[in-house]
C-alpha cells in the first residue's frame, strides 16, 4: 500500500477556509475550534522546530540521528504498520523475527536452546522486561518452596542509568546499589557487588557501556564470582547484561570478549536499536538466551484482532517501521559495515582521549590506554585494532588534571560545559556516581556523525576553551592537530 | 547477519518488495489503530525523525510542542482550571494504562503505610472486557485482578452496580472503560463515580477513577460534549488515550493525565542529570521518538476541534449505516450507536435496503450523534437467532474467513467472561471507511451471509478454505 496516493479525504474538512490564510492559531494552549489548511501547519511547525539544536553537534547523546535516504523511504512507507497486527502485516511480523534471529546469533546464543525475544520502544521496556522476567522466576521458585516472597532486591552499580532505578522503583524491587570506584573507571567491581546478595536477590544487572564512562563492566568475573557463591551458598543469582550500547559495539570491537550468551549465567540482555544500532529514536530489543527464562504468566494471549497472538511487552500497539529499518542497517551494512563503523569511531574516540590527556584534562575512559602495557598510544596513526586497548565504547569522559586545577583554582568545570555550548556543541558536565561523587565529569560521545574533520574542529574548540579560562591571550594548539 | 552489506538501493527495494506483500490497512477492519496522515505531516515526521523527546535541551521547540498538547488535551477533557494537570506522551495506551495504574498503586501504598496497615496485597478492579493491556498492567505490577463479568443485555461492558462487590481495602482503584474493544460501549463513569461517593459515605474507602479511554476519549469530546465522562467527574484521577486510534496518528504514541499533579507521587518522577541539564521523567521508556508528538500537534492545528467533530460525526454515520443494514437482515447488531436514546430503537428512516444504497444517509438532524446512544463507531454483531435455527451448520466463524477471501479483515472472538458463549464480529469503523468502501463491505457481508444459508455446493467450500493462505 502506497501511502502516497494523494487522496485527500478530508477535502470537505478544511473548505471554508483559504489555502493562503493565515493560520487559526488562537492560543498555545487550546484546541483550535476550526482548523488550518495542512500547508500552513506544516510551515508554521517546520519554522518552530527549525529552533531545535543540531544533532550533529549534540555530543551528549547516545542516540543515532542519521539514517540514509533509502531507510528513511523505507520509513515511511511502512510508518501506518503496527508490529502487535501480525494477521494484517505479516512481512513486518517475520522481519523482526529475522532480526531476532541475527541478534541472537551475534550475541552467540545456545544452538541447543530456543532463544526467545522481542522489539521494544527501547532499552528502558527492554530492562524492565528482563528484570520482570528475574522477578517472576525468583517469586515461582520461593513460592514452591514455601518462602517469603514480597521482599526481592536487585544489584546493580550506582553508575546505572536510570531506567535500572526506574525498573526497580516501579516493580517494587529493593535497589541494591553497588557504589563504584573512581581507580578502575566508576564501573562496579563485582567483588564489591557480592556483599549485597542474599536470597531475596533476583539477580544482578551487568553494565556493558557505562554513562557515565563508556567503561565495560566485568560479566565474566561476575559469572565466577556468582559461581563461587553458589557452590558455598546454594544461591543461583542470574545475570542480565545491559548493553543498551555495549551490546552493539563489543561483537564488532571486541569478539573474543565474552560478556554475551558465552557466559552460562547470562540469562538476558537489551540494547537499544537507536544507539549503536544506529536506527532512529524508538527502537530497542531484550533476548533471553532460552524460552524457559520468560516465565509464562508473562505471557498473554489474546484474540481481539482476529486470530490468537501471544504479547509480552509493556508496549502492545508498536510501530513496525523502526524494526524495518533495524534490518535495513543489518543487510546494508553487514557485520563488516558495523565492525567498520565501531573501528572509526573507536578510533576518533582514541585520538580525542590523546590530544586531552596530554593537555589540561585527566581523561577516565580509558578505550586509549593499550592493554599490554596501560600507556597511551603515542600518535594519531597508532594502531587501529579496538583489542589491543581496553575495552569500552567510544566515549570520552574526561575533568580538568589535577595540575590545571591547582594553576587555576578560580575556573569551574561546568564553565567548560558553558563555553562550548556558546561554540554549538552540547558537552555535557555531571557528578560522578556513589562511590566518586565528588568528582565531576564532562562527556563525549563519539558517535558516527562525528567525523575527522569535526574531530579536529571539536579537539580545537576544547583546547581553546581551557585555554582561554586560564586567562591566555591567545591559544597554542599541539603540533599533532595540522 | 550478513558478513558484508548490500548497497542502500538493493537493500531498500528488498525490503520494499518483501513489505509490500503487507496486507491493505484499508481492509482492515479489525483494528483501531490509524493507518493514514495528509503528505505535509509526513513530511514533518521524516524532518523530524531523528529527534529524542527525552533531550529537552537539545531539543527544546519539540519538548514545548509536547507541553502544549498536554494543554490542549487537558482542556479537552475538561481538567480543572484551579488545578495543575500534568501528563506525558507515552509510547502508546499500554503505557499510559500501566502509568495511570501505577501512580494509583503508589498513593494507595504511601496511605495505607500512614495507616500502618499491610500494603503488600493490592488489588484493581475493572470489566472483563478489559484490553489485554489492563490485565498486564496487574500481573507485571503485582496488583491482583478482580475481573466483573460483563453482561450481554447491557453491551457486555461492566455494570458500576456490580463492580461494589469486588471492592474491599485493598482496592487501589476502579478502571472505566470509555469503548469497550468488544463492543464499543462506553462505560458509565457518573455512576461509578456515584456509587463510590456512596460506598465512601458507607465505609470511609475513597477509591478513585482511571478512564481508559484508548479510543472513547478522542470521540466523546466531539461527538457526545455533554456526557461526562471526563474530569468534570472529580472521582476521575487520570485518563489514558491512544494517539494513534482516534487521535489519527500513526503507530507509536499515547497519551496520560493527571486531572492533578498531586496524583503523581514524587518516587515514580525520576530526576535525571546525565544529558547535561537536570530533566525529570516519569514514562516507562526513556528516550521516545519526538515525531509521533509532533504529528499529534500537526492534526490539531489541521483540523481543530471542527474537523475532529466532522470525522467522528463521519464514522459515527457510517456505522449507524452498516448496523441498521445488518440489523434488518441476518445479522443481530450487538453495539448500539444506531438506536436512537428517546426510543431505544432504531433510526427509523432505513429499514429497507434500497433506502441505503439510494442517497446517502441525509446529512441532516437524524446526523446528531447525541440523539442515538454513545459509543465509538464500531459495530458488533452477531448472526441472528432465526438464521441460526434455519441454517443451524453455519458456523460464524465462516464468516470472517470468507470475508478474508474478498479482502477484508473482520475478526470472530468469543464475547468476555459473564457471556463467552456468544461470538462477536466486530467492523471499527474509522476514517479510511469511505461511504464507497462501506457500500461495498455491506454487500461483501450480506453476500457472504446468503452464499452460506444451505447451499449444495457448500460442502466443497470448507478444505478450499483451509487450503488458501492469506
Amino acid at each position: 500500500m502506497s501511502l502516497g496516493h494523494n487522496i485527500d479525504i478530508r477535502t470537505d474538512i478544511n473548505q471554508s477556509v483559504p489555502a493562503n490564510g493565515v493560520l487559526k492559531h488562537p492560543d498555545e494552549y487550546t484546541m483550535p475550534g476550526v482548523g488550518s489548511p495542512s500547508r500552513l501547519v506544516y510551515e508554521f511547525l517546520h519554522n518552530a522546530l527549525a529552533l531545535d539544536g543540531d544533532p550533529a553537534l549534540n555530543l551528549a547523546s547516545f542516540v543515532q540521528t542519521r539514517m540514509n535516504e533509502e531507510a528513511i523511504k523505507l520509513f515511511m512507507e511502512n510508518m501506518n504498520k503496527n508490529l502487535v497486527d501480525h494477521d494484517k502485516y505479516p512481512v513486518a511480523r517475520m522481519i523482526h523475527n529475522q532480526c531476532i534471529s541475527m541478534i541472537g546469533g551475534l550475541w552467540h546464543a545456545p544452538e541447543d536452546g530456543k532463544v526467545i525475544g522481542t522489539a521494544t520502544a527501547g532499552s528502558s521496556e527492554a530492562i524492565m522486561l528482563g528484570g520482570l522476567a528475574m522477578k517472576k522466576r525468583w517469586q515461582e521458585s520461593r513460592k514452591k518452596e514455601g518462602k517469603d516472597y514480597s521482599h526481592p532486591n536487585i544489584v546493580f552499580g550506582s553508575n546505572a542509568q536510570v531506567a535500572l532505578e526506574k525498573f526497580a522503583r516501579y516493580f517494587d524491587v529493593e535497589a541494591r546499589l553497588v557504589p563504584v570506584k573512581l581507580e578502575n573507571g566508576c564501573v562496579m567491581d563485582p567483588n564489591d557487588a557480592l556483599q549485597y546478595i542474599d536470597e531475596n536477590t533476583i539477580g544482578v544487572i551487568v553494565i556493558l557501556g557505562s554513562t557515565y564512562t563508556g567503561d565495560f563492566e566485568d560479566v565474566e568475573l561476575m559469572s565466577k564470582l556468582l559461581d563461587d557463591l553458589q557452590e558455598r551458598t546454594g544461591l543461583d543469582i542470574p545475570i542480565h547484561v545491559d548493553g543498551a550500547s555495549g551490546a552493539f559495539i563489543a561483537p564488532f570491537a571486541y569478539p573474543n570478549l565474552k560478556w554475551d550468551f558465552r557466559v552460562r549465567r547470562v540469562v538476558s540482555i537489551n540494547t537499544s536499536g537507536h544507539k549503536f544500532g544506529l536506527v532512529y529514536p524508538g527502537l530497542g530489543w531484550v533476548l533471553w538466551r532460552d524460552e524457559s527464562y520468560l516465565h509464562k504468566d508473562l505471557v498473554f494471549e489474546h484474540h481481539y484482532l482476529g486470530s490468537t497472538d501471544y504479547t509480552f511487552t509493556l508496549n502492545f500497539s508498536k510501530p513496525a517501521a523502526p524494526v524495518i529499518a533495524q534490518m535495513f542497517n543489518f543487510l546494508n551494512l553487514g557485520f563488516d559495515g558495523y565492525k567498520k563503523i565501531a573501528y572509526e569511531d573507536l578510533r576518533n574516540a582514541r585520538v580525542l582521549s590523546e590530544v586531552l590527556d596530554n593537555t589540561c584534562f585527566t581523561v577516565m575512559s580509558n578505550i586509549h590506554r593499550r592493554v599490554d602495557t596501560d600507556e597511551i598510544s603515542s600518535s594519531w596513526h597508532g594502531d587501529d585494532d579496538p583489542t589491543q586497548y581496553t575495552p569500552g565504547l567510544p566515549v570520552v569522559a574526561f575533568r580538568l588534571s589535577d595540575k590545571y586545577k591547582e594553576e587555576n583554582p578560580h575556573v569551574k568545570q561546568e564553565s567548560i560545559q558553558l563555553m562550548l555550548r556558546d561554540k554549538g556543541w552540547m558537552v555535557p558536565n555531571y557528578r560522578a556516581p556513589k562511590g566518586a561523587d565528588d568528582i565531576e565529569i564532562l562527556r563525549v560521545v563519539v558517535r558516527e556523525t562525528l567525523g575527522e574533520d569535526m574531530m579536529r574542529r571539536l579537539i580545537r574548540d576544547i583546547l581553546d576553551v581551557a585555554q582561554s579560562l586560564m586567562g591566555m591571550s591567545a591559544p597554542s594548539l599541539p603540533w599533532f592537530l595540522f | 547477519m550478513p558478513k558484508v552489506g548490500l548497497p542502500s538501493k538493493s537493500a531498500y527495494q528488498l525490503l520494499h518488495d518483501e513489505t509490500a506483500l503487507d496486507g491493505n490497512p484499508l481492509l482492515n477492519l479489525a483494528s483501531f489503530v490509524h493507518t493514514w496522515m495528509p503528505e505535509e505531516a509526513n513530511k514533518l515526521i521524516v524532518e523530524n525523525m531523528n529527534k529524542n523527546l527525552v533531550d529537552l535541551d537539545e531539543y527544546p521547540a519539540a519538548g514545548i510542542i509536547h507541553n502544549r498538547c498536554i494543554s490542549m488535551l487537558g482542556d479537552l477533557w475538561k481538567a480543572p482550571k484551579e488545578g495543575k494537570v500534568i501528563g506525558t506522551a507515552t509510547a502508546g495506551s499500554s503505557e499510559a494504562i500501566m502509568l495511570g495504574g501505577l501512580a494509583m498503586k503508589k498513593r494507595w501504598q504511601e496511605a495505607r503505610k500512614k495507616d500502618g496497615k499491610d500494603y503488600f496485597h493490592p488489588n484493581i478492579v475493572f470489566g472483563s472486557n478489559a484490553q489485554v493491556a489492563l490485565e498486564k498492567f496487574a500481573r507485571y505490577f503485582d496488583v491482583e485482578t478482580r475481573l466483573v463479568p460483563v453482561k450481554l443485555e447491557n453491551g457486555c461492558v461492566m455494570d458500576p452496580n456490580d463492580a461494589l462487590q469486588y471492592i474491599d481495602e485493598n482496592t487501589i482503584g476502579v478502571i472505566v472503560i470509555l469503548g469497550s474493544t468488544y463492543t464499543g460501549h462506553f462505560e458509565d463513569v457518573e455512576l461509578m463515580s456515584r456509587l463510590l461517593d456512596e460506598l465512601q459515605a458507607r465505609t470511609g474507602l475513597d477509591i478513585p477513577i482511571h478512564v481508559d479511554g484508548a479510543s472513547g476519549a478522542f470521540i466523546a469530546p466531539f461527538a457526545y460534549p455533554n456526557l461526562k465522562w471526563d474530569f468534570r467527574v472529580p472521582r476521575v484521577v487520570s485518563i489514558n488515550t491512544s494517539g494513534h486510534k482516534f487521535g489519527l496518528v500513526y503507530p507509536g504514541l499515547g497519551w496520560v493525565l493527571w486531572r492533578d499533579e498531586s496524583y503523581l507521587h514524587k518516587d515514580l518522577v525520576f530526576e535525571l542529570h546525565y544529558l547535561g541539564s537536570t530533566e525529570f521523567t516519569f514514562t516507562l521508556n526513556f528516550s521516545k521518538p519526538a515525531a509521533p508528538v509532533i504529528a499529534q500537534m500537526f492534526n490539531f492545528l489541521n483540523l481543530g476541534f471542527d474537523g475532529y467533530k466532522k470525522i467522528a460525526y463521519k464514522d459515527l454515520r457510517n456505522a449507524r449505516m452498516l448496523s441498521k443494514a445488518l440489523d434488518s437482515t441476518y445479522f443481530t447488531v450487538m453495539s448500539n450507536i444506531h438506536r436512537r436514546v428517546d426510543t431505544g430503537e432504531m433510526s427509523s428512516s432505513s429499514s429497507s435496503d434500497l433506502s441505503i444504497f439510494s442517497g446517502r444517509e441525509r446529512r441532516h438532524s437524524n446526523d446528531d450523534p447525541t440523539q442515538y446512544i454513545p459509543g465509538l463507531p464500531v459495530v458488533a454483531f452477531r448472526l441472528s437467532d432465526k438464521y441460526k435455527q434455519e441454517n443451524p451448520h453455519v458456523k460464524q466463524e465462516w464468516i470472517q474467513s470468507m470475508l478474508r477471501a474478498k479482502g477484508w479483515i473482520v475478526p470472530n472472538y468469543g464475547a468476555p467472561q459473564g457471556a463467552e458463549d456468544i461470538e462477536i464480529l466486530r467492523v471499527v469503523v474509522r476514517e479510511t471507511l469511505s461511504e464507497d468502501l462501506m457500500e461495498r463491505l455491506i454487500i461483501d457481508i450480506l453476500g457472504v451471509a446468503e452464499s452460506l444459508m444451505g447451499t449444495p455446493s457448500f460442502p466443497l467450500l470448507l478444505p478450499l478454505l483451509s487450503a488458501v493462505q492469506f
